[in-house]
């Protein structure tokens, strides 16, 4: 009848824990984490992008001990964090265009390198520079393997412009080019890419799905990628309380949500194979996670529930199945 | 001002920015209070003591119970856990086993001899405790603790009330009993035992205040036409006689207890360990009416006690006893049917409730009763007599020594006040922290650890504590699963899931501060606290 004390309370899902050694918590529970991103940035308020960033770069400083650069893609996170002459970067931090972030990172490794510098290289962008304007670059950089970890901050369209449809958005999705006009109003089925499958394809030697509902999972996958060299991708689901239209303070919820119902599956992969996906905790309805997001509500203003609802659905299972995460329904 | 063109600010850090002036909801820490607390009889703080004992600190966890409480392992036995009922984790698996994790605490420190923490200087001040049960126990070290001098009269050989004159020892062995008491008398309360007060006011002479807790033990009776009186005892006079060893009652091979509350299954359970074969509780009222605890009755019905639901004893005879079966009337209540039954019994056992002995407050004046015979008081439990003070059984209120003990904190804290010419001021109560302003997806999923039962063979022949102790990591484990509803412990979640770094950590124990300078209101501190300790306020604009 005794029981082993083998977690500590709030055991791995609170970002720290005062039973646990300090050495275990999160790089996030600590005072001296790197504040990649620090305050005084012009995020919206409750940006999963912020959180995100600022998750991926404080672990990758750790990991790195420090010695890391970041090259980023014009998008949300630049124009928050860097209007002129103010910048919220703590960390050596390069900017050139929205499409060749990943370019520039291959040479900022390179340049490194013949400077005999043992510096790590981190590319970053939103989903519009990754999925988009920058993916014949990014393509390049995996198929060459340049030993640079690319990160993708996906807020599924736009953000910063006027919410936008980019490859990235989903289907039924209201953006303001895919407006609610018509029977079938929102972003068309049939559309967008997975940009980790992707990734796979080029059999990158390390590609991870992470969210900022994971603190844990996420801050592995980082620390993870930084001990292996050459081309590496981590796409990480930012909500986006603007373009998504959910309340500020469910930013962290809709990610939990995104994994719950299994529109957004969590995993790793080596060398194009998946080697884990974690599984579904508490599996719920792709309802639960769309009523909340205003750009869903058109689906849920007649008086009965529209079918795409059900076609969503299908192609969260769809996910579940191919990835094997199904939890108790 | 020599900027180049369009640009207004100076070069730097974000942290010129303040964007806190964007907020329109602010985040505050508060402190809720947790259903455990909320329900607790004796007041303890159950999510702090369980807090402590998080961190293996049993110490300073006992100390933290012993401030309200002066008989962990008595209450971790005997108290029917209200807490654990209003527990919000039974929302999410079972509730904690706070009563459990308290007995663990209570023997811990027996078995250490850790003492009570040391009294407040003498006040040179005396008061006089009249019964030595859980009320009084709990007034004497109350008051000693805060200085006085206290002298504890009871007329039993020894103290405990009905801790040891009542409740059996299977559910309450008497050296946890002995060992709590001698701990309060190490307090220095004089203990004068065997000695009767029969006049309250002629006793409280030399003394500057009275607590009176004599409890409620006589026996409840009715008539019931009978061939040999003297086969209808009563229960408690029977619990009584058995704690005194002696010559131990004979309640004979087939018993009939008449009654539904906690003393007619005591009884009942008693007599099946004394070598009664057929044990039957005969009860007036359906299963959902008794008073007595649902546990209790579980296991009275393991050991092999049988229910007579809505039956009422109409006479002995030779060997049997005549019983009237009931229906429930409109209103609720059992209405005769005019359908006997005789069923098997040698011996009627009445457990029909107790009333208070009043005798010895005759002689005082000012002190007024209560229609049903017990002793009015005022908040302060003060009766219109000044300077005596009642509480436990014979005052109005539920008759558990949990509400004792409570009773006794309350009494000494305002004998306290009373003593030294001042008011008590009651703090006021903090919001109660709910089940709905909770984050649970963040606790780890946890089942209950139960404590083991004894064997039901050795149930039935011995006197033996059934329910045993946990171990040290069991006790660990099950207090680890208290999800601190209200109040902070310091996860870090906030601190971790602000995009704009706006909380700052204090450091251990001090929790942490909103930055105010740039916390822009998104409330996702707030959204994301494991258990509903940051409120988002308006901001005054």
């Amino acid at each position: 009848m005794s029981q082993t004390v083998r977690f500590y309370q709030t055991a791995t899902f609170t970002v720290g824990n005062r039973l646990l050694d300090p050495a275990r918590r999160t790089v996030q529970a600590s005072a001296e984490r790197a504040n990649a991103i620090t305050s005084g940035h012009r995020a919206c308020q409750g940006c999963g992008e912020a959180l995100g960033a600022r998750y991926v770069l404080d672990a990758a400083m750790r990991a790195t001990g420090g010695d890391l650069v970041a090259v980023n893609a014009t998008g949300c996170l630049e124009v928050f964090t860097t209007p002129s002459p103010q910048t919220a970067w703590q960390l050596p931090w390069l900017h050139s265009l929205f499409g060749n972030a990943a370019a520039v990172a291959t040479g900022v490794a390179a340049a490194l390198r013949v400077q005999g510098k043992r510096t790590r290289v981190i590319a970053q962008g939103g989903d519009g520079g990754t999925t988009d304007i920058g993916f014949g670059c990014l393509s390049g950089m995996f198929e060459r393997n340049d030993d640079v970890l690319y990160v993708c901050y996906d807020n599924e369209g736009y953000m910063n412009t006027g919410v936008q449809r980019s490859s990235a958005t989903p289907p039924a999705a209201r953006t303001a080019t895919t407006p609610v006009i018509g029977p079938e109003g929102g972003n068309v089925f049939g559309t967008g890419k997975s940009l980790p499958l992707i990734a796979m394809a080029h059999r990158l030697p390390y590609v991870a799905t992470a969210t900022v509902a994971d603190l844990h999972d996420l801050e592995a996958k980082v620390t993870r990628a930084m001990t292996v060299h050459g081309a590496r991708y981590l796409h990480v689901l930012v909500p986006c309380p603007l373009g998504w239209g959910h309340p500020t303070d469910e930013t962290i919820q809709m990610s939990r949500l995104a994994i719950e119902c299994g529109v957004f599956p969590v995993f790793e992969a080596v060398n194009g194979e998946v080697e884990r996906a974690t599984p579904i905790r508490r599996r719920q309805p792709i309802e639960a996670y769309l009523r909340p997001q205003k750009r869903f509500a058109h689906l849920f203003a007649g008086d009965a529930v529209d079918p795409r609802v059900a076609r969503l659905q299908a192609l969260a299972d769809d996910n579940i199945r191919r990835f094997g995460i199904g939890g108790p329904p | 001002m020599n900027k180049p063109f369009a640009i207004t600010l100076d070069r730097g850090s974000s942290r010129l920015n303040h964007t806190g002036s964007w907020r329109t909801l602010r985040p505050v820490y508060v402190d809720h209070l947790p259903p455990c607390n909320a329900t607790c009889p004796a007041g303890e703080n159950i999510q702090r003591w369980l807090f402590h004992a998080e961190t293996g600190d049993y110490r300073a966890a006992w100390e933290a119970i012993l401030a309200d409480n002066p008989l962990p392992a008595t209450m971790g036995r005997a108290c029917y856990h209200t807490c654990e009922t209003a527990c919000n984790r039974a929302r999410i698996d079972e509730a904690v086993g706070i009563h459990a994790v308290e007995r663990f605490l209570g023997d811990l420190a027996i078995r250490e001899r850790w003492p009570a923490p040391p009294p407040a200087p003498a006040t040179g001040k005396r008061v006089l405790v009249v019964g030595a049960g859980p009320s009084g126990l709990s007034a004497a070290y109350h008051l000693a603790r805060l200085g006085h001098a206290v002298t504890l009269r009871d007329a039993m050989p020894q103290a405990g009330g009905m801790m040891r004159y009542g409740i059996p020892r299977y559910r309450l062995p008497r050296e946890i009993v002995d060992a709590e008491i001698q701990r309060i008398a190490d307090l220095g309360v004089t203990f004068e035992l065997g000695a009767r007060v029969d006049d309250i006011a002629e006793a409280m002479r030399g003394f500057d205040a009275c607590f009176a807790a004599v409890g409620a033990h006589l026996a409840k009776r009715i008539d019931i036409p009978a061939p040999d009186a003297s086969r209808i005892l009563d229960a408690i006079g029977v619990l009584r006689k058995l704690e005194q060893g002696g010559d131990a009652p004979l309640v004979g091979r087939r018993v009939v207890v008449y009654g539904g509350g906690n003393t007619a299954l005591d009884l009942a359970r008693t007599a099946r360990r004394m070598g009664a074969a057929d044990a039957v509780i005969v009860y007036r009222r359906t299963q959902a009416q008794m008073p007595a605890h649902d546990d209790e009755l579980r296991e009275a019905l393991e050991e092999g006690v049988t229910m007579r639901w809505l039956s009422t004893v109409k006479q002995l005879g030779e060997g049997e006893i005549t019983i009237e079966k009931m229906r429930l009337g409109d209103d609720g209540k059992p209405v005769p049917t005019g359908e006997f039954e005789t069923i098997a019994g040698d011996t009627l056992v009445l457990a029909l409730g107790q009333s208070v002995d009043l005798d010895a407050l005759r002689a005082v004046p000012d002190v007024r009763l209560t229609a049903d015979g017990s002793v009015e008081v005022g908040p302060d439990l003060m009766t219109g007599h000044p300077g005596l003070f009642c509480g436990g059984d014979m005052v109005p209120a539920e008759r558990t020594i949990t509400v004792a003990v409570g009773h006794g904190k309350k009494a000494a804290r305002h004998i306290d006040a009373w003593l030294r010419d001042r008011r008590v001021e009651p703090a006021a109560k903090h919001a109660p922290a709910t089940f709905e302003r909770l984050n649970p997806w963040y606790y780890s999923e946890a089942e209950r650890v139960h404590q083991p039962q004894l064997a039901l063979a050795r149930r039935q022949g011995t006197f033996e504590e059934v329910h045993g102790g946990l171990d040290e990591q069991t006790a660990l484990f099950e207090a680890r699963r208290c999800l601190s509803c209200g109040n902070c412990f310091e996860c870090d979640n906030c601190f971790g899931v602000c995009p704009d770094n706006a909380v700052v950590k204090l450091g251990p124990d001090q929790g942490f501060r909103i930055d105010l300078d740039f916390c822009k209101g998104c409330g996702l501190c707030a959204k994301e606290c494991p258990c509903g300790a940051i409120e988002m306020t308006p901001e005054q604009v």
